[in-house]
């Protein structure tokens, strides 16, 4: 059976969910490989072989941490050298895609990113994308040589498929233009405690009816009532209520979430375009006239100050 | 000694207007407006910015796209850029990321550049790649998605905010750049500006000029090919309530039935 080399997104060996999705959509297509980097790849394999892997491959080296972005590709690109794989599957985050485009001018193969669903098809992978703010949804595929495809978060459910992951270091030799761009520090991001806005199955987000940033608290109340997310419209990040990495929408993040609760947010296109893709929406919103009524499975027309306390405390009441 | 500029931009649809997929699966121009790419506004901005810093400097707004694209140009021209080069020809219809990342390259290097910067994505296809891909083919370093950027003599360094931490970056030039929104607000074009823009100078080039081959480029050149575009079916009606003192336990009891409480 072929295999398909995965590209781990870990932290200190510990992996990220959606690097579990792709281990799930790979054994659509093949065996999946795992390449991971960096500290602590080698404690990445437990959970990678408990979802598939048949061989983990790791590679640490100072030059990962201390330069941007091509020291992956290059260990990227000795994987597959390495493996001779049918497809190259990575997630879809900032870092990922920019690894994943550079690997696939080198290999001379095309890419598609950001793809929802994954299919084993007649000529290789197809990719479920979808287009224009959610409004179309495309099928694609890789036409010249192996297919790289980026895959978004919440994608698929994780299943479990126990394999060998058997640990193999990897040799990496590091190209001239690897040490091109210098990492002077890192400052982590301070945990909120909140699952990442971009993997988070719920996402609770406000907006210009949220009405200032004193106020953020009782979404974040909902949001901690539901072990959710939470996101913010451009209108509530610009007048600086709530951090740009919370941003939703066409120049923020997109999420696809399991449940999406808007609250406050009219629902313009631009904001819709981030969201729209979510499995059910929620909206809490005084106009009834707002846009974001038209893609609610469910909406509440009313003052979100007394609707989201209430909702919070019932979900409370009902979690015991 | 003049620091070159080169700033990449793209002519995108209209996001509020009616977006469709014409009969070969690209995007049906003549349904929507374009207009510049609200992200790279922003790569002008910063453009117009360094260069205020530096000595001498010269900012090249470069674009690909039909012939209306050079209304993407003129905007960032009346912003204040120096001069535009247009890449124009029938054979690029259609082309994928890859195809415009080897147009974008040879139109730079004919140029001539010591800094690209471009918008962390377009607005419309948002994938987010062209600026690794442009750095991997011209074979400089990328300094990609900087909410803060300065260049110091060849230097260039910034703060790249990512989801698990912020880096800062430094990099020595020639190198490509690009920005965030969060790297300050693009400014308006002044009506002075907008009336000095007619008077610059749009270089115009098409595949001949930059040694492309046209199978190189365009649908047929395609290193992806899109099957199938469907529209989405509208959203079946959701339920909407009006709250009566009641509106947020009626939404816990609609999400329990749902199995999220």
């Amino acid at each position: 059976m072929a295999e398909v080399l995965v590209y781990v997104d870990h932290v200190d060996g510990a992996v990220r969910k959606p690097t579990l999705e792709l281990l799930t959509l790979a054994r659509r297509i093949g065996e999946p490989v795992a390449l991971a980097l960096g500290n602590g790849a080698a404690d990445t394999a437990a959970a990678l072989a408990e979802h598939g892997a048949v061989k983990v491959l790791t590679a640490d080296a100072p030059e990962f941490a201390d330069y941007l972005v091509v020291p992956k590709v290059d260990a990227l690109q000795a994987a597959y050298d390495a493996v001779s794989p049918a497809a190259v599957l990575l997630p879809s985050s900032a870092e990922a895609k920019e690894i994943a485009a550079r690997l696939a001018l080198r290999i001379g193969s095309g890419i598609i990113t950001d793809a929802v669903d994954l299919e084993a098809g007649d000529s290789g992978p197809v990719a479920t994308q979808s287009a224009f703010a959610a409004s179309y949804t495309t099928k694609s595929r890789v036409s010249k040589g192996t297919p790289v495809i980026t895959v978004k978060p919440n994608s698929v459910a994780v299943e479990a498929a126990p394999a060998a992951g058997a640990v193999e270091a990897l040799t990496v030799s590091f190209s001239a233009t690897a040490t091109g761009t210098k990492v002077l520090s890192r400052t982590p991001r301070e945990s909120t405690g909140r699952p990442e806005l971009t993997e988070a199955a719920i996402v609770v987000s406000g907006g210009r009816g949220v009405n200032g940033a004193e106020n953020f608290g009782i979404i974040e109340a909902l949001a901690d009532s539901l072990g959710a997310a939470v996101g913010a419209s451009r209108a509530a990040v610009d007048a600086g209520w709530y951090p740009h990495t919370n941003q939703v929408g066409q120049t923020g993040k997109s999420v696809s979430p399991q449940l999406y609760i808007a609250s406050g947010i009219s629902g313009a296109i631009q904001h819709r375009a981030g969201m729209q893709t979510s499995k059910t929406i929620v909206a809490v919103n005084k106009d009834a006239e707002a846009p974001i009524f038209d893609l609610v499975d469910y909406g509440v027309v009313g003052d979100l100050f007394d609707v989201v306390p209430q909702l919070t405390d019932e979900v409370k009441t009902r979690k015991g | 000694m003049s620091l070159r500029i080169v700033v990449c931009v793209k002519y995108v649809p209209d996001a509020t207007g009616d977006r469709h997929f014409a009969d070969d699966l690209t995007l049906d121009r003549d349904d929507v407006d374009g207009l510049l790419s609200e992200l790279d506004e922003y790569a002008v901005e910063q453009a117009l910015q360094i260069a205020g810093e530096a000595d001498d400097a010269e900012i090249t707004v470069l674009t690909v796209g039909p012939e209306d694209a050079k209304d993407a140009l003129r905007k960032a021209l009346s912003m204040g850029a120096d001069k535009a080069v247009h890449v124009e020809d029938d054979d690029l219809h259609g082309t994928d990321v890859i195809g415009t990342s080897l147009v974008l390259a040879k139109a730079i290097e004919k140029t001539g550049y010591d800094l690209v910067i471009a918008g962390m994505a377009s607005t419309d296809g948002t994938m987010g790649v062209l600026p690794a891909l442009l750095a991997e083919r011209l074979g400089v370093p990328q300094v990609t998605l900087l909410s803060e950027v300065s260049v110091d003599g060849g230097t260039v360094k910034g703060r790249r905010d990512g989801d698990s931490a912020s880096e800062q970056l430094e990099a020595s030039l020639p190198a490509v750049v690009s920005v965030t929104d969060q790297s300050g607000e693009a400014r308006y074009p002044s009506f002075k500006g907008i009336m000095a823009a007619k008077k610059k100078p749009v270089e115009s080039l098409d595949l001949e000029d930059l040694e492309i081959e046209a199978d190189e480029v365009g649908l047929g050149g395609s290193w992806t090919a899109v099957d199938s575009a469907a529209e989405r079916p509208a959203r079946t009606a959701g339920t909407i309530v009006k709250d009566e003192g009641e509106g947020g336990k009626q939404l816990a009891e609609f999400l329990a039935g749902q199995k999220f409480i």
